[in-house]
């Protein structure tokens, strides 16, 4: 990542810790560092969430509008990306230099998140051609601490189960134009079906092991990375219907690299298979602090914790 | 084979304080009144507008007779002469290093102020201005001692004896200056088998310790010997103390060998080091540790 220098003799440690399966601080090759998460922060948005990990900080805002579907997708709604990289995070970001890191991670999660296997766009349709609503995700990168495509993708997944959209309540048709008239309550809307929405994995690539969750230190040893889009698993997200469905394999919706190294077909095919295990765990572990949450707040809720410590 | 994931929520955050009085100083906040001006003196960290003294840096107040200051809470290093820092090689420019330190400026490491490796005899040659990659390159971490201040704030180092120099293998943690508690020695080897330097500037380096010091050895044999890779009951021990160390950091709890190695006592019962990134588990280091310095404060 950005701007960090490291000593060869501290890259040495890491590697061997790496060839070792033991961490600097005690984790193994596959273990994620504990998060923090809190969703509906921002009262003004559809649906928002806030995802801390170590110290990588990332808010996430979705804002529903109207807009006409694509011609090809009459009955798809819309979803688009953006992802801002603030320079609190680091003096890099300042001006237009977090640009190129902001552009690959929403055209990767734009991708991870285009197949209708990932997330159903069926959902979001008002009337089939004529209108559909777009869901625009903004990603704000409040601090850099490592691992940004994983946290922002759990990030996302867990605004997305926090959107709500409203109700349409009737509509109007007059010659071609469809005038909508929406509920004013904000209870009465629906909930998204996110479940199978994807996850990123970040497999960075030290020696010839990968690794999941590298801190900065440990992303700047690695000269490539794999990012893995894996979509998740319905049966962790809404449980009242687990027994109805079979447990889905997740599947691979996206597969990106970074840096300027090169992995042999065998690690690839390791790297993807650690990838589906990490995904499948942190799948549950946000499956289970969502539904615990909503548990908690049911109806109103009671004030948000915010940034504040 | 599963990974370990939790995700924690927001309400049900810890809060890692474990002062054990209920009473907090006053905070003050940039631009908030002291006092009037009557015949109060104007300290570090104040400013006068008004007729009144306020405070420009966001902290507690400290009074002496007359003197107001405002300790701010978090701030970079100020360096004093003599202070034991750790740092990182930025440049190497015309005889000298620029070295990061975590103050507001850059400090400098002078050609002149150096002990080449191996305890050789610098010669001032055109020659040695030209390998001064060789022994320092950007990068790389040293420990060093504060030689002096100059006017604007910017520190010149100096490395000339055998303890300071070009740090082996290890790890690096960034913890506040203020919780750097300042002490004759910084340089400890812990019981535990493993040595510790903290830095007056807040970073804090954990390493293995040496067994054999080979002064003697040329600079080829100490480069493979620092190569050679770290045990790995070493590595768990470094991990534990690096976890130890960011547990009482959470707490804001000030760090020197007796905190640090009481906090690694108290933390052998959680017997993976990985249980440690809890923050319950943070807490509970930290408070246990609280409890035993307090024991001994009273006796």
């Amino acid at each position: 990542m950005a701007g960090l220098l490291l000593s060869p003799t501290e890259k040495v440690f890491i590697l061997h810790g790496v060839q070792d399966d033991y961490r600097s601080d005690g984790r193994s090759n596959i273990d994620y560092r504990p998060m923090e998460l809190e969703t509906d922060v921002v009262s003004h948005a559809s649906g928002s969430a806030r995802l801390r990990l170590a110290n990588t900080d990332i808010l996430v805002g979705v804002k529903t509008e109207i807009d006409v579907p694509k011609p090809d997708k009459p009955d798809c709604g819309k979803l688009e990306f953006f992802v801002d990289c603030s320079a609190n995070a680091t003096p890099e970001f300042e001006g237009r230099g977090g640009e190129q890191l902001a552009n690959s991670i929403s055209n990767m999660m734009q991708k991870a998140y285009h197949s209708s296997q990932a997330f159903n766009l069926k959902q979001l349709c008002i009337f089939e051609g004529k209108q559909c609503w777009k869901l625009y995700i903004d990603i704000l990168i409040l601090e850099c601490g490592g691992n940004l495509c994983d946290a922002v993708s759990l990030a996302v997944k867990a605004a997305l189960f926090n959107t709500r959209i409203p109700f349409v309540k009737a509509a109007l048709m007059d010659g071609g134009n469809i005038d909508l008239q929406l509920s004013d309550d904000p209870y009465d809307s629906k909930l998204l079906d996110v479940g199978s929405a994807p996850l990123l994995v970040t497999l960075c690539k030290i020696g010839d092991k990968c690794v999941v969750d590298p801190s900065a230190e440990e992303e700047n040893c690695s000269v490539i990375s794999l990012i893995v889009g894996l979509t998740g698993d319905r049966k962790y997200y809404y449980p009242k219907d687990a027994d109805k469905q079979q447990s889905v394999e997740s599947k691979c919706t996206t597969i990106g690299m970074n840096g300027p190294g090169s992995v042999a077909p065998k690690t690839l095919k390791d790297a993807i298979n650690q990838g589906i295990v990490a995904a499948k765990s942190l799948d549950e572990a946000l499956g289970q602090a969502l539904l615990k949450e909503r548990q908690q707040n049911i109806g109103i809720k009671k004030h948000s914790y915010g940034f504040l410590k | 084979m599963t990974g370990h994931v939790s995700i924690r929520l927001a309400s049900e955050r810890v809060n890692a304080c474990v002062a054990s009085g209920s009473e907090l100083p006053r905070f003050y906040t940039p631009g908030e009144v002291i006092s009037g001006m009557q015949d109060f003196m104007r300290g570090h960290g104040t400013y006068a507008e008004d007729d009144c003294l306020k405070a420009s840096v966001a902290g507690v107040m400290q009074k002496v007779n007359k003197l107001i200051c405002i300790r701010p809470l978090k701030s970079r290093y100020v360096g004093e002469i003599g202070d034991v820092i750790v740092g990182r090689v930025l440049e190497v420019q015309q005889r000298r290093w620029k070295v990061e330190s975590n103050s507001r400026l850059d400090s400098v490491l002078q050609l002149s102020a150096v002990n080449l490796p191996g305890g050789e005899l610098r010669r001032r040659s055109a020659e040695d201005e030209q390998m001064m990659r060789k022994h320092l390159q950007e990068g790389d971490l040293i420990s060093a001692e504060v030689q002096s201040v100059f006017s604007d704030g910017s520190l010149s180092l100096h490395t000339r004896s055998l303890k300071y120099g070009k740090l082996p293998q290890g790890t690096l943690i960034k913890v506040f200056p203020s919780l750097v508690k300042r002490r004759k020695n910084h340089f400890h080897n812990l019981p535990c088998g493993i040595s510790v330097i903290i830095g007056n500037n807040g970073y804090i380096w954990i390493s293995p310790q040496k067994h054999d010091l080979m002064v003697e050895g040329n600079v080829d044999e100490i480069q493979n010997y620092d190569m050679q890779p770290v045990t790995r009951s070493d590595r768990e021990t470094m991990a534990r103390i690096k976890n130890c160390i960011a547990a009482l950091v959470a707490s804001k709890m000030m760090l020197d060998d007796t905190s640090i190695m009481f906090a690694y006592e108290e933390s052998l019962k959680y017997e993976l080091v990985k249980d440690l990134l809890d923050p319950e588990a943070m807490l509970d280091i930290a408070f246990l540790t609280q409890h035993r310095i307090n024991n001994i404060m009273e006796e």
